[in-house]
């Protein structure tokens, strides 16, 4: 009679929520260490300027101040920021500017003063003489022979130039009754995670070691870094990630202030804080996006789609971050999608504009290439005169074909993508809904049906697909204490997703022990073996997997220990309401804590085998998961204002088995409220000179709750073969799959008017134009 | 200059600087760090407390226009060791991820309980527009909300 789970695959609240719902955790500006100093960077107003000096004097002597470093001072000193992704041109990225400034908000000077407030006032007493330079924000106009250069070093603007070829392209071309072309573009967007960053630094002098509490997705990477950056060994180093508020991909990186502020306590002797403000967080925190593709597709009368040939522009902005030129890369392979397309090629451009860089935002490439998928079935239709939804079905990978070698050689590990469409077109009653549509039209409402089918690449894995220093693999410690409580040390670092619940749950029901017999502990480097992190929806299919291996170790222990108290082999053993009991009659059973008292005691009842219960573990995926599902949305945009209002909002995810509903929920909605944003509200603005014009959150549109629709989730299950979990990953599936299905939804309303594509975001105010020229045409 | 005033049941005074903010007299003076700071301009409500039961913006309010007044912050809302209504139902809803905006979300919500016993989804929108979240896509946090209200009305016996 096997066990059933008590905790796995039930509704379960988070046991994070307790220290979060009465204002008790511990973000990095809760940290308070006596005799702390505040820092505050004063930052260029300049796109791209010459620097031709920098006077600090009356800030040196201004009240409270007690330093003042400029990029000059550093030199020598510090290293600069490393990017570990190939490409052809990798600048040198300093903490403070050397001699140009090169996008609105580079950091110029720090100034270190006994409170904010006064650092602030000094900051704004340093008068910097600048020289401006001609700027260029448009990434097709940075590669013009007379754009202006931002590292003269390079002699043009091309970060890198990555080309994948395919004859069977051209040939596809040939044989296609049509070719169906057009451009799109991915505009810019900030991830804007609600805690801006922060760092605190604290040098211990008198054994040489630093503390770094920082707001990061990373710490055991962060801290390889900065120990490179400020030459000191890695063993002397120690990063927490206390309570993370939201990173989204912005804190899965390696920042100038987070070197410059371990750099400023390690010179002063004191601890030195700096935390972000939202206009900072909007200018200097990592953008995400930011491509511009020309598709061509040719297809076959019936909608059958022979290849894909891409163009894309990515724009890298000035300076490279930790994985800046590695994003694009996914976009180009993913772009395929759910369908069995014989044959892609791409190219791609990365170039530098004077903007804030650009690196991993939710989805990380993959939005964009199911941005390219779905437009491109929806624009396919649109051109042959079909149904979205059967040139789809036309296309669509068969369930029996799994795993499945994608032309551009990525392996599908399980689908049905039939399966989540079906269903989501059951939920919304879709002949329904477009007799709706029809009826509406004729009364001059203008009603649209989206679809979006998309499939995603998680839990990438072998690390060989990932750059150098930023592995696939995770690690988990698993210990049975004493008292037979489990303490879980997880090298991911979770910060919103859940994974106190989730792992809690795994491992209470693996040894049959209360769900508040376990403890996550993850996110301080001195604390938890090396990991790698949160990032890419892994926590669960690599950080998960772990996980299991270690507990898999300590059960077959316990369970060989046991089996000397109980005179039955190891393998007939299980372990359920604390105890350990034979498979076949629990009620044959002896305590666990008996079981554990020996593993711990004097004398081991197995000869030669270690004492305590201790085991870690490390996992390196074979190969990535691939979650998919379809979203539908029913709009209806209003002719007089552009407004679009939303009728129905149904997504089917499928990540594979679940482990915990109620979480899988909050991060679907939050991936949608995400994705739509996109479609809908968001866009990072410069000018055409290079300014920001998007500053602050008033600028910056992202979605309030009257700005998003009501969510109908519902799940198809196709396990990963891949875990034994059986799971896919979910933080990043909603924003993959809603951004196309909006913008199909919003375009096929449009659809009488002869418009077949406007670009993101589709504010009311390009909607309501688009009607306006409809009428006069 | 000095400011007295009452937070979560407990009077204080303190001599500040005429510009400290109130989010900042509440974090750095008094020591009470769950309300946080999301813009500081007014346009993200993680900050938001009650000021003589009404929802403010603690990032825009002087510490020194609280004097005489009472606040209550996240802190106070649990009373004699049980949670508020509203922390049940972020926690029971799974209203939040990261935590960073409920704080200052739950006092909005607090805020709109005080004048609305009912309120519908409709309603609670339009109530939480001054507060972002960028985590939960704020459905769960408008079933926490409602869960509140439910309890409240349960309580007063309406
Ligand atoms: S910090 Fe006050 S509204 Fe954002
Ligand atoms: S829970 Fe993270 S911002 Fe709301």
């Amino acid at each position: 009679m096997a066990v059933v789970p008590k905790f796995v695959g039930a509704r379960i609240k988070r046991r994070e929520d307790p220290r979060l719902i009465s204002g008790t955790a511990t973000y990095v500006d809760d940290v308070r260490l006596p005799g702390t100093l505040s820092a505050v960077v004063l930052r260029s107003p300049h796109p791209h300027a010459r620097i031709n000096s920098i006077d600090a004097a009356a800030a040196r002597s201004a009240p409270g101040v007690v330093a003042v470093l400029t990029g000059e001072e550093l030199k020598g000193k510090v290293g600069g920021i490393p990017c570990v992704a190939p490409a052809e041109h990798i600048p040198f990225h300093p903490l403070l500017a050397q001699g140009k400034v090169r996008f609105v908000g580079e950091s110029v000077a720090v100034v270190v003063a006994t409170d904010a407030y006064k650092a602030q006032d000094a900051a704004d007493l340093i008068e910097v003489d600048y020289d401006p330079l001609n700027a260029v924000s448009d990434p097709e106009q940075a590669l013009a022979d007379d754009a202006p250069i931002l590292h003269e070093e390079f002699g043009n603007n091309l970060v890198t130039r990555a080309l994948i070829p395919n004859p069977a392209v051209d040939e596809a071309m040939a044989k296609a009754d049509r070719v169906v072309k057009f451009r799109i573009k991915n505009q810019r967007l900030a991830p804007v995670p609600m805690e801006p960053r922060g760092v605190l630094a604290q040098w211990h002098q008198a054994n040489g070691q630093l503390t770094v509490w920082t707001s990061t997705q990373i710490p055991h990477l962060l801290r390889s870094a900065l120990a490179a950056v400020l030459s000191l060994p890695e063993n002397r180093v120690r990063v927490i990630a206390p309570e993370v508020g939201g990173g989204f991909g912005a804190k899965l990186n390696f920042y100038r202030e987070e070197a410059l502020i371990a750099h400023l306590s390690r010179m002063l002797g004191q601890p030195v804080k700096w935390i972000e403000r939202r206009r900072e967080n909007l200018a200097t925190t990592t953008h995400g996006r930011d491509q511009i593709t020309y598709l061509e597709v040719p297809v076959k009368n019936d909608g059958t789609v022979l290849a894909i040939k891409a163009k894309f522009i990515c724009d890298m902005g000035a300076y490279l971050q930790l994985l800046t030129p590695a994003i694009p890369g996914f976009s180009g392979l993913m772009m395929t999608g759910c369908y069995k397309i014989p044959a892609m090629s791409f190219e791609q451009v990365m170039v530098f504009t004077n903007k804030m860089a650009t690196d991993a935002y939710r989805g990380a490439g993959r939005p964009e290439a199911a941005y390219i998928a779905e437009r491109t079935m929806d624009m396919v239709a649109a051109e042959l005169g079909l149904d979205p939804v059967a040139v789809r079905r036309r296309n669509f990978i068969p369930k029996e074909a799994f795993p499945y070698v994608t032309c551009a050689g990525l392996v599908y590990d399980s689908g049905d993508y039939d399966a989540a469409l079906t269903k989501a077109l059951e939920i919304v009653d879709y002949p329904k809904a477009r007799a709706e549509q029809a009826e509406a039209l004729k009364h001059g409402r203008y009603i649209g049906i989206g679809v979006a089918s998309y499939v995603e690449i998680c839990g990438i894995g072998p690390s060989v697909m990932l750059p150098p220093k930023v592995p696939g693999w995770e690690s988990a410690t698993v210990r049975m204490e004493p008292d037979s409580r489990v303490t879980v040390l997880t090298g991911i670092s979770p910060h919103g997703q859940g994974q106190e619940t989730t792992f809690a749950q795994m491992a209470a029901d693996a040894f049959g022990v209360d769900i508040d017999d376990v403890t996550v502990v993850h996110g301080d480097t001195a604390i938890v073996q090396y990991g790698v992190g949160t990032f890419g929806s892994r926590g669960l299919s690599v950080g998960g997997t772990a996980l299991m291996m270690s507990v898999g170790k300590l059960q077959d222990k316990l369970k060989k220990i046991a089996s000397t108290m109980m005179e039955a082999p190891p393998d007939q053993l299980t372990f359920t309401n604390r105890t350990v009991a034979l498979q076949s009659d629990t009620t044959k059973a002896i305590p666990l804590q008996a079981v554990v008292d020996a593993a711990y005691g004097w004398k081991m009842p197995i000869p030669g085998m270690e004492p305590g219960l201790d085991a870690t573990s490390v996992f390196e995926p074979s190969g990535c998961t691939f979650p998919f599902g379809t979203h539908v949305a029913v709009v209806e945009v209003d002719p007089e204002t552009g407004v679009v209002k939303f009728l129905r909002y149904v997504a089917v995810d499928d990540c594979g088995n679940i482990i915990s509903p109620l979480l899988v929920a909050g991060q679907v909605h939050g991936g949608i409220a995400q994705g739509i944003a996109q479609a809908l509200y968001e866009e990072v603005v410069y000018d055409e000179n290079g300014q920001l014009v998007t500053a602050t959150l008033m600028d910056y549109a992202a979605p309030r709750a009257q700005m998003l629709p009501h969510y109908e989730l519902a799940h198809t299950v196709t396990p990963s073969p891949l875990n034994p979990m059986g799971v896919k990953g979910v933080g990043e599936a909603g924003t993959i799959g809603s951004t196309p299905c909006m913008v199909n939804a919003v375009m096929d309303a449009l659809k009488p008017l002869g418009v077949r594509h406007i670009d993101m975001p589709l504010r009311p105010e390009k909607l309501w134009r688009a009607f306006k020229d409809a009428k006069k045409a | 200059m000095r400011v007295n005033l009452t937070i979560n049941g407990h009077p204080r005074g303190d001599e500040i600087e005429p510009r400290l903010l109130l989010v900042h007299y509440l974090r750095d003076v008094a020591g009470l760090t769950g309300t946080h700071v999301g813009c500081e301009t007014t346009l993200c409500g993680a900050c938001t407390v009650l000021l003589d039961g009404k929802a403010v913006k603690s990032c825009t309010v002087l510490a020194a226009q609280a004097d005489g007044a009472s606040v209550t912050t996240v802190e106070g809302l649990a009373k004699d060791g049980g949670l508020h209504p509203i922390q049940e139902g972020f926690w029971e809803e799974h209203g939040l991820q990261c935590g960073y905006c409920t704080p200052g979300m739950m006092m909005a919500a607090v805020d709109l309980l005080s004048r609305t016993t009912n309120p519908s989804e409709d309603e609670i929108r339009h109530a939480l527009e001054g507060n972002l979240c960028r985590c939960t896509g704020y459905q769960h946090i408008i079933k926490a909300v409602q869960y509140a209200a439910e309890k409240m009305r349960a309580a007063a016996g309406r």
